[in-house]
């Protein structure tokens, strides 16, 4: 047994222990030995947490509390010596390899150019959080072992905000975590997060490893600014500082390093306002990145799934975007309309527009696009490039004393500007 | 029972049991009762397990407690004598040396207050600085030698995931001394924390989740075994406030161990540069890009476009390996590298040049400008604190993104212009002001130690300046007669005969050719053995150094005289005399005079096995005959005037 320090602690207990996934396996106290004490409670505190309420299923919950702790005596009573498990030097050695380091846009302040991934093939499958980062055409990869890759992104789930990329890999079988073969937690349970926060990491440099329990398994409701997460699904809150900048996209293990879950963006909790510290569980993802890697994924489509009756525009907001001549015109303010709520707000010219709600605006088209999602009654959070500037704002064409001209505005916008401005005439204003 | 379905046993994987915090209701008063008493039950009735803990666990903690009882008697809070400030130190010398960090001893000058785990408070005074690494050497004052001392471990065996404990002050917690203690594991090993222009690198350093906070800093990281493996200096903050965020840094052990024999002499010290840098090609290949032909590694050989395979036994696999590596070596430090040309393989030992100019590490810690030094990478300057003297107390200001940052804030301000408060009459006998120093009072001392330990093996004051050396070749051949005298030296060796007169300047003296000096180098070792350190001109201790190939370390005193300088290496374990270097210019490689085989002279002892080396060439290596010692007169200082083997 190893005890190399006191917190290394062995303990069995079938409580603690997981079937595998077929269920077949069964208890193994022998393999889950690296177990705080405290899981126990954890484990209750869990249960009557996530306990349905009513009197009936509180009956069910007591009855199967019974039944656990009946379980837990017995099979402590059976649970001979433990075998020892790997050393958690021999976990961050094993795990490692399996992280990568992602490199993309990003860079001004505040928003920095890199994150985190997880290795889900060995023919270089990299699954990581969707953000600003992975706006670019190609996104790099820094191995374990230094190697650089170019990846491209292979699809990309705006709702769970997870990514997969893809980068060419000849002859070879990469170190990687196999989706279907990744484990759960419960609260209590010791949990290990690798990731390459604060890009501490370059070149050949392993990414970094940090301790901690899972606190709590609860909904996921956070920000950052003014932009909610998609996703309000369960997430594993742990107490290790696990979502630093660059965190993203890392992995949360058990204490045998295997997949748990990846570590989410930072983001603030919407009640408390405090930074999270919290991973995505696996079983959140699982089948959408499967149909990814099987190219059966079609990222739902946010536009047309809201499409509001009356939809907003950027015309009706006040601004006007430079011509739309490319395939990807960056989309810049060319003008921002008088008495406009953009100039209420205090937008500018050459502003260049990098996000409308949650969603990147890589293009005019899509800057349009994302406009027309809400509707025109609704507030616009926008966050703009000014110089070096990373600014946020809020619009509200309702509120905006505008006179109802701006379609009777001549065009200034040429001709090829054939971005659509097709959302009803502006009635803010209109009294 | 065995083969329980999942769900059965833990609900979180069921989406049915999952609905938001807020769509809860709890449990009924009824059900909860039952809950309730069920639990009392059944906890009572679970044997084993609420009253027999596992063995092994309970086992565990007593041995983490004792460790930690152990580990907390060397820590030290350090508190600035002015009362404003302070961090955490680990004392690693029974007489009480400590270490800490330079940005916790800057702001309070040379007195600071210590309090030990055992309640005392005593009066400590600065020792030595090294402001590139960001530790401070501080003596702990009081008669006793008895300080608790920390064991050194042996921090380039540490592995990431190995548990650690932080031992120290946060937050100036410590009113009664007893430290804090915070573990965690070590998330990275050879990390590589830029600078602040070229002061606080943390170069391999050691990374961990063990909180580390404002006041640690300088404390220190124990392993689970409670061996020292670092100081803890330094954390990446961001916007989440300046309290720790799972990423603190500390300085390796075994670059400290490098550099403390040096702080030992009071200096401020300065780090070593290759005088050369080096880039990754498209192969991955790290090449030499710029090399300065002045240094020791281009003496060496060393060349532009040469592939560096090894540093210090160290392979280099990108430049940024290469900074690491380098950035715990002291100026001054013998380094092995092998290097790589036309397939062919080359090895050798270059002596490192120092990162800064002469005084211009000490004018950048008075706050004068920084001259930016083209071998060094300059990254972004840390923006000056708009306080100057500002207490280094944290304060959960707004770091800017991504910038790592000190625990205690960066120094520059406070070092800057923040008058020192006065030193207490406790440490005033224990300190000397001088430029360039930290504190000179232990320069002085330590060469008075040095001498005096060394006259034991003889004092030559009263002898005479007519040496005659007589020996042969180590291979047996050849034989070699040199003859010293107060004005002039000379020596016949097979190969010819040279001579020197010894004027006012030595620079010209080359005597014999290929030798770098040798006649005068022998004559200012002369001098020293006859007039001693003080009258000998400026002499200073520069701590202990590698000498010898090997990397053994000496104690070296540092002697400038007739425009060269000498340094004369002593073996700190019996303080004899082991070698001569003599520089012309910082420019050309030493005449170097390795001795061994002391022998008894006319009762003193004196070396009877020479090595002499110019760079990579031996120039002679031979044994004594014959010792003669004598005055102007020609008479024997002594009546034994022959060697007594």
């Amino acid at each position: 047994m190893r005890l190399h320090c006191g917190n290394n602690m062995n303990i069995s207990k079938c409580y603690n222990t997981k079937p595998a996934s077929d269920g077949s396996e069964g208890c193994r106290a022998e393999e889950r030995p690296h177990r705080a004490p405290f899981g126990c409670c954890g484990k209750v505190k869990g249960w009557l947490l996530l306990s349905p309420s009513g009197s009936l299923r509180g009956r069910v919950v007591a009855a199967t509390i019974v039944w656990l702790l009946v379980t837990i005596s017995f099979a402590q009573a059976q649970s001979g010596t433990p075998t020892p498990s790997p050393s958690l030097v021999e976990v961050a050695r094993q795990v490692q390899p399996k992280i990568v380091k992602l490199y993309g846009t990003g860079g001004v302040r505040g928003l920095e150019a890199y994150q985190s991934g997880v290795l889900i093939s060995g023919k270089g499958h990299v699954l990581t959080v969707w953000s600003y980062v992975l706006d670019a055409d190609e996104v790099t990869v820094v191995l374990d072992d230094g190697r650089h890759f170019m990846a491209r992104l292979v699809a990309s789930d705006p709702l769970l905000e997870v990514a997969v990329l893809k980068f060419d890999v000849e002859h070879e079988d990469l170190p990687h975590f196999e989706l279907s073969a990744s484990g759960k937690a419960i609260p209590g349970e010791r949990v290990l997060a690798f990731s390459n926060l604060f890009g501490i990491a370059v070149g050949d440099e392993p990414v970094s490893m940090l301790h901690g329990v899972v606190s709590a398994i609860a909904p996921l409701e956070a920000r950052r600014g003014a932009f909610a997460s998609n996703y309000r699904g369960n997430v594993y809150v742990v107490d290790a500082a696990a979502n630093n900048p660059g965190a993203g996209g890392g992995a949360l293990t058990d204490s045998q390093g295997r997949l748990l879950g990846m570590l989410g963006k930072e983001l603030r909790s919407n009640v408390s306002g405090t930074w999270l510290n919290y991973a995505l569980p696996v079983d959140a993802f699982e089948s959408t990145v499967q149909d990814m890697l099987a190219g059966r994924f079609t990222p739902a489509d946010l536009t047309d799934a809201d499409r509001p009756e009356h939809p907003l525009s950027l015309a009706a907001l006040g601004i006007v975007l430079v011509p739309d001549v490319l395939s990807r015109t960056p989309p810049y303010i060319d003008r921002v309309l008088p008495n406009s709520a953009a100039e209420a707000a205090g937008l500018r010219q050459d502003d260049l527009l990098l996000l409308i709600e949650t969603q990147v605006a890589n293009s005019c088209r899509e800057a349009h696009r994302l406009v027309e999602r809400l509707d025109q009654d609704a507030t616009c959070r926008v966050a703009v490039l000014r110089e070096d500037q990373f600014l946020e704002f809020t619009l509200s064409a309702a509120s905006a004393k505008m006179p109802s001209r701006p379609n009777t505005e001549p065009p200034i916008v040429p001709a090829v500007d054939s971005a659509p401005v097709n959302g009803p005439p502006p009635q803010a204003g209109e009294k | 029972m065995k083969s329980l379905p999942r769900n059965e046993r833990m609900p979180m994987p069921d989406r049915r049991f999952w609905m938001p915090a807020h769509k809860k209701q709890r449990p009924r008063r009824g059900t909860a009762m039952f809950l309730g008493q069920v639990l009392s039950v059944l906890l009572s009735t679970a044997t084993g397990y609420s009253q027999e803990p596992n063995a092994a666990i309970v086992a565990a903690e007593k041995a983490r407690i004792q460790t930690i009882e152990r580990i907390s008697q060397p820590t030290i809070a350090i508190f600035s004598s002015s009362g404003n400030g302070g961090g955490s130190g680990v004392i690693i010398s029974a007489d009480g040396y400590a270490l800490t960090n330079f940005h916790v001893v800057a702001p309070s000058g040379a007195a600071m207050k210590v309090g030990l785990s055992d309640g005392r408070y005593v009066d400590a005074v600065l020792v030595g600085l090294d402001p590139g690494g960001d530790v401070a050497l501080i003596k702990l004052l009081g008669k006793k030698d008895d300080f608790p001392v920390a064991q050194m471990g042996d921090s380039d065996t540490c592995r990431v995931g190995q548990w650690v404990y932080v031992v120290g002050n946060p937050f100036l917690l410590a009113e009664d001394f007893q430290p804090t203690v915070t573990y965690g594991i070590l998330s990275g090993v050879r990390r590589y924390q830029f600078p602040a222009g070229t002061l606080l690198e943390y170069a391999d350093c050691l990374q961990t989740d063990a909180a580390i906070n404002p006041g640690n800093s300088g404390g220190p990281l124990f392993d689970a075994a409670g061996k020292l493996i670092g100081i803890n200096g330094r954390g990446s903050f961001e916007k989440r406030g300046r309290v720790n965020v799972g990423v603190g840094y500390a300085i390796s052990v075994n670059q400290i161990k490098r550099f403390v024999g040096l702080l030992k002499s009071g200096r401020i010290v300065d780090h070593g540069s290759l005088g050369a840098t080096v880039a990754n090609d498209v192969d991955g290949r790290v090449f030499v890009d710029d090399i300065l032909e002045t240094s020791d590694a281009y003496r060496r050989g060393l060349r532009y476009g040469d592939e560096l395979v090894e540093f210090a036994g160290r392979e280099i696999g990108s430049a940024n390996a290469f900074k690491n590596a380098l950035g715990t070596f002291p100026a001054g430090w013998r380094v092995p590298i092998k290097y790589r040309r036309d397939g062919k393989e080359y090895q050798t030992e270059v002596r490192l040049g120092g990162v800064h100019r002469e005084g211009e590490l000490e004018a950048i810690l008075r706050g004068g400008g920084e001259a930016p030094d083209p071998k060094r990478p300059t990254p972004e300057q840390p923006k000056p604190r708009s306080e100057p003297g500002k207490p280094i107390i944290p304060k959960p200001d707004a770091p800017g993104p991504g910038e790592p940052r000190l625990p205690n804030g960066p120094p520059r301000g406070a070092a800057k212009s923040k008058r020192k408060p006065p030193i207490p009459k406790a440490v005033r006998q224990y300190y000397e002001a001088a430029p360039g120093y930290a504190n000179y009072w232990f320069n002085r001392y330590h060469q008075q130690r040095i001498w005096n330990a060394y006259l034991a093996h003889g004092d030559f004051a009263e002898t005479g300046w007519n040496w005659k050396i007589v020996a042969e070749g180590a291979d047996g051949k050849g034989s070699i007669v040199i003859d010293l005298t107060e004005k002039s030296g000379s020596i016949v060796m097979p190969e010819g005969q040279s001579g020197v007169e010894f004027g006012t300047s030595l620079v010209d003296a080359m005597a014999p050719p290929r030798s770098g000096g040798l006649l005068a180098a022998l004559h200012l070792w002369q001098r020293l053995l006859l007039v001693g350190p003080r009258k000998f001109g400026e002499v200073v201790y520069l701590g202990q150094l590698p000498f010898k190939r090997d990397g053994t370390l000496a104690d070296c005193l540092q002697a400038t005289h007739s425009g060269v300088e000498m340094r004369f290496y002593f073996d700190p374990e019996n303080s004899n005399l082991v070698g001569l270097e003599l520089y012309r210019s910082d420019e050309e490689d030493p005449c170097e005079v390795t001795f061994d085989d002391i022998r008894t002279v006319q009762g003193r002892g004196l070396p009877h096995r020479w090595t002499i080396r110019l760079g990579d060439e031996v120039f002679a290596d031979m044994n004594v005959k014959l010792f003669e010692i004598s005055n102007a007169n020609g008479q024997a200082s002594d009546d034994k005037s022959k060697t007594t083997p």
